[in-house]
């Protein structure tokens, strides 16, 4: 079986992000970044799958400018056999990334898309659904368990209050959630060996797709400071400044 | 709190900037190892040194090793890093890969030893031996001591050792006492008591190899009658499994100032079985193979640990609310300013920079030579390269590691009260910092080697590899106003040179008592040198650099700093140097 696992380039988790200064969006100048810590998730959950025998090759993706050749290289060392660049100045919205990735699927015939739940930095959570619905394909989204037999994959899905099973008939979509597993250090070898996997470089053109947003941003700011807080001097004080000030009770 | 990020701009900009990577990789027949290759092994080894490597430093400290009955074990946390070390095959990184090494370059293996030594000192000690004992052997081991034992020590499964101390001989060797006796099936049998022995006993691999320094029983007094046997703690089998036990026992661990997680232990060796390895009686010389390596990453070890600090006061002083700054308030919506407002913070922070940053570029050409020195491609670079590793060896670990103290404890400093309590791990770094000015020969002994040793070997000839290159830098940018106080720091090292020439000719005590501010000296113009040409670097790519334009900027900045602040001390080093031994070997001893 083979696995698509994409991969997203995002501004890493340990940077503290900041707007422009002229507030049209995020800045990214000289920031560090990496791939996104759900698709690491995914990655490492194909490569497990790998490694038990369940898929034979594993096919990293990343859409976005020459430099995510960089994020599927990292796939590569961690496991992944090669990778498809997708290669565009634009920023592409879910959706468009999500016709993307269906005509890479209707291409390669995978019997798996495993990817991350959301990336870090816009937080959409849709590429997933999104993909599942363009192919037709059953969807386990938030995994945190990913078991495959035969032809159907169980997915333990975090929800609100606890946990869904779902069985899944392949091919079809799983997306990552925090806890499916943890995600291994890339060993010196295999970055060696990622260096001479192949990596293919196509357009959006190429998939019949235009990756131009069909969003437009007005303005992107900081959130409002969080106020300091305060001492009270008593319950009742306290139940004062509740019902009177914040008004919550 | 200790805060670590490999520092990945600096190090990329050393490496492929500064020091031109591609056209030395080239020169040393690694065309191979692109800078692609280099920067995801950096980056991928600067995530395991924040995430795995850290987190375990302040509990190993807290905790410690652990001695009971032979048996030693490391702080918890300790094996399950290491095994993840070794499984990511960090241990073979520059190791040959005839015996399964990745055959990286040392410019690549120095950066990595850096962070290593930057997130977790006693960690790093475990396999920094390991590989200066695998040098040892490398350069000296017959074949089938080679074929025997490198492959599993590169793999990380076995670890190394190198044992020369004892209760009554650590600066003079040539008291060693520890005996080998010759047996007929061409191995020895060892006996004796070895102290401060790293790495000596612990629990994280499944055999530790002891390169130990004993005398034969025919052999002259002195440091010529001392020769090196391997000696593993467990015979391996035919099948290289560890076998029966061997004679060699911990008889306890040290309780150290710092250092904690790193296990130093007394070993006793009771017709422990061994083999020669290399000449008999020329064992000193096979361990300086070692030693020579280990000085070097000892040096490492305070560029390290230096950065770590480094970064942790930076983080302090952004956050810590206190008073205001002396031209009005910054942040009137806070409580206080931080403290990053304040010009004695600022002293401070740019001072451990300058010497960060400029140790990391020398340590880097320093590594280049350690490659050249190999790999060159003719007689003459190779030659040119072993003598600029012999003069500066003794500076990297002197300078540095004095550097390091000096600097750690400056962060402390940021920190008030704060750093001197436990809690925020700051005092740890200044109790690890301090141990690496003493050991692998003390820095008053690296600094007799480099004026008793280094500067008379050949006529001088070690001096050139260094004081050529920084002349015509300056003859070549005499133009440069930036260019004096290098010019002028230049100067007063080469009158330190002449004058210790002549005077420690005529009185060794001279040479002697002038010594530890030569060595600063030079090491200040070496600094010097690297930031005057991280200057030219930083002007040439900052018209194009874009998004990059603040790091180069704060080269700039930086270099400036050093030029204005630090480089000056140089005057100061020459005229103490100038003034003699007199007042220093004036007084009776019964008058102290």
């Amino acid at each position: 079986m083979k696995l698509l696992v994409p991969v997203k380039r995002v501004v890493d988790y340990n940077v503290k992000v900041r707007v422009k200064s002229d507030q049209t969006g995020v800045e990214l100048t000289g920031v560090k970044m990496s791939m996104n810590p759900f698709d690491e998730i995914a990655v490492e959950e194909a490569v497990r799958l790998k490694e038990k025998g369940i898929a034979a090759e594993i096919v990293a993706i990343s859409i976005g400018p020459a430099a995510c050749g960089e994020t599927i290289r990292t796939a590569l060392a961690m496991g992944a056999d090669r990778g498809i660049l997708v290669e565009t100045e634009a920023s592409p919205e879910p959706l468009a990334v999500a016709k993307m990735l269906r005509a890479i699927a209707e291409r390669e015939q995978p019997g798996l898309v495993i990817m991350g739940k959301q990336a870090i930095d816009d937080d959409m959570n849709a590429t997933g659904q999104m993909l599942a619905a363009l192919l037709g394909w059953p969807q386990g989204t938030f995994a945190s368990k990913v078991e495959i037999a035969g032809d159907t994959a169980t997915v333990t899905r975090e929800v609100d209050g606890g946990l869904e099973t779902v069985a899944l008939t392949l091919p079809a979509v799983v997306t990552a959630d925090l806890r499916l597993n943890e995600p291994r250090y890339a060993s010196l070898p295999n970055i060696m060996k990622a260096r001479k996997k192949p990596i293919e470089t196509i357009k959006p053109a190429d998939l019949g797709v235009d990756p131009a947003p069909r969003l437009t941003v007005l303005k992107v700011t900081e959130p409002p400071k969080r106020q300091a807080g305060r001492k009270v001097g008593s319950v009742a004080e306290l139940v004062d400044k509740l019902r009177n000030e914040a008004k919550v009770i | 709190m200790q805060i670590y990020n490999a520092p990945l701009r600096d190090m990329r900009f050393v490496m492929h900037e500064l020091h031109g990577s591609a056209a030395h990789l080239d020169r040393i027949g690694k065309s191979g190892v692109t800078s692609e290759l280099i920067d995801s092994i950096l980056e991928e080894a600067g995530k395991f040194a924040s995430e795995v490597l850290l987190p375990i430093n302040a509990s190993g400290d807290e905790e410690g090793c652990h001695y009971e009955n032979g048996v030693v074990r490391t702080p918890r946390g300790f094996k399950q890093a290491y095994d993840q070390f070794r499984e990511s095959g960090w241990s073979a990184l520059a190791a040959p890969a005839e015996f399964g090494g990745q055959d990286l370059p040392d410019i690549v293996g120095k950066m990595v030893e850096e962070m290593q030594c930057s997130a977790n000192l006693s960690f790093s000690l475990y396999p920094g031996l390991t590989q200066g004992a695998t040098l040892a052997l490398l350069g000296h081991g017959s074949d089938e001591l080679k074929a025997r034992f490198l492959p599993k020590m590169i793999e990380g499964v076995w670890s190394g050792t190198m044992n020369l101390t004892e209760a009554h001989c650590g600066t003079d060797l040539g008291l060693l006492r520890t005996k080998a006796v010759p047996q007929e099936d061409g191995s020895y049998r060892i006996t004796g008591a070895k102290i401060f022995i790293s790495s000596g006993e612990h629990d994280l691999t499944e055999n530790i190899i002891h390169l130990v320094l004993a005398r034969l029983p025919d052999a002259p007094k002195g440091v010529k009658g001392i020769s090196m046997f391997l000696v593993p703690k467990f015979l391996p089998t035919g099948d290289n499994k560890p076998g029966p036990r061997n004679g060699v026992t911990c008889a306890g661990i040290e309780h150290k100032m710092g250092l904690k997680a790193s296990a130093t232990c007394q070993l006793v060796f009771e017709d422990a079985v061994g083999w020669l390895v290399g000449e008999p009686n020329r064992g000193l010389a096979a361990m300086f193979t070692m030693m020579n390596a280990e000085r070097l990453s000892v040096g490492i070890q305070g560029l390290g640990v230096a950065e770590t600090a480094y970064q942790s006061a930076v983080h302090y002083a952004r956050e810590r609310l206190q008073g205001r700054a002396l031209s009005g308030p910054r942040r009137p919506d806070l409580a206080a300013d931080p403290i990053i407002v304040h010009p004695d913070v600022r002293r401070t922070l740019m001072t451990i920079r300058a010497y960060v940053e400029g140790c990391r570029a020398l340590s880097g050409w320093v590594a280049q030579a350690l490659d050249l020195e190999k790999l060159g491609p003719d007689p003459e670079t190779r030659r040119a390269a072993e003598d600029f590793v012999a003069l500066m060896t003794p500076v990297v670990k002197a300078l540095f590691t004095d550097l390091a103290f000096e600097t750690s404890s400056m962060a402390l400093q940021v920190y008030g009260g704060h750093g001197y309590i436990r809690d925020h791990g700051m005092e740890q770094l200044v109790r690890d910092a301090r141990i690496c000015m003493i050991y692998e020969g003390a820095n008053g002994i690296q600094a007799l080697d480099l004026v008793g040793r280094k500067l008379p070997a050949h006529m001088g000839r070690m001096l050139r590899g260094f004081f050529h290159p920084v002349q015509a830098f300056i003859e070549a940018n005499a133009a440069d106003p930036r260019i004096m106080p290098l010019a002028r720091a230049f100067g007063a090292l080469q009158q330190a040179t002449a004058h210790i020439a002549q005077a420690g000719l005529k009185d060794p005590e001279e040479a002697g008592a002038a010594a530890t501010d030569y060595l600063r000296l030079l090491g200040l113009v070496a600094l010097g040198y690297m930031w005057a040409r991280t200057t030219q670097v930083a002007e040439a790519k900052l018209p194009t650099a874009n998004g990059d334009a603040s790091f180069y900027q704060s080269k700039l900045t930086t270099a400036q700093f050093f030029n204005e602040r630090l480089l000056p001390q140089a005057g100061a080093l020459w005229t103490a140097i100038k003034a003699g031994k007199e007042s220093m070997m004036a007084l009776d001893s019964a008058a102290f």
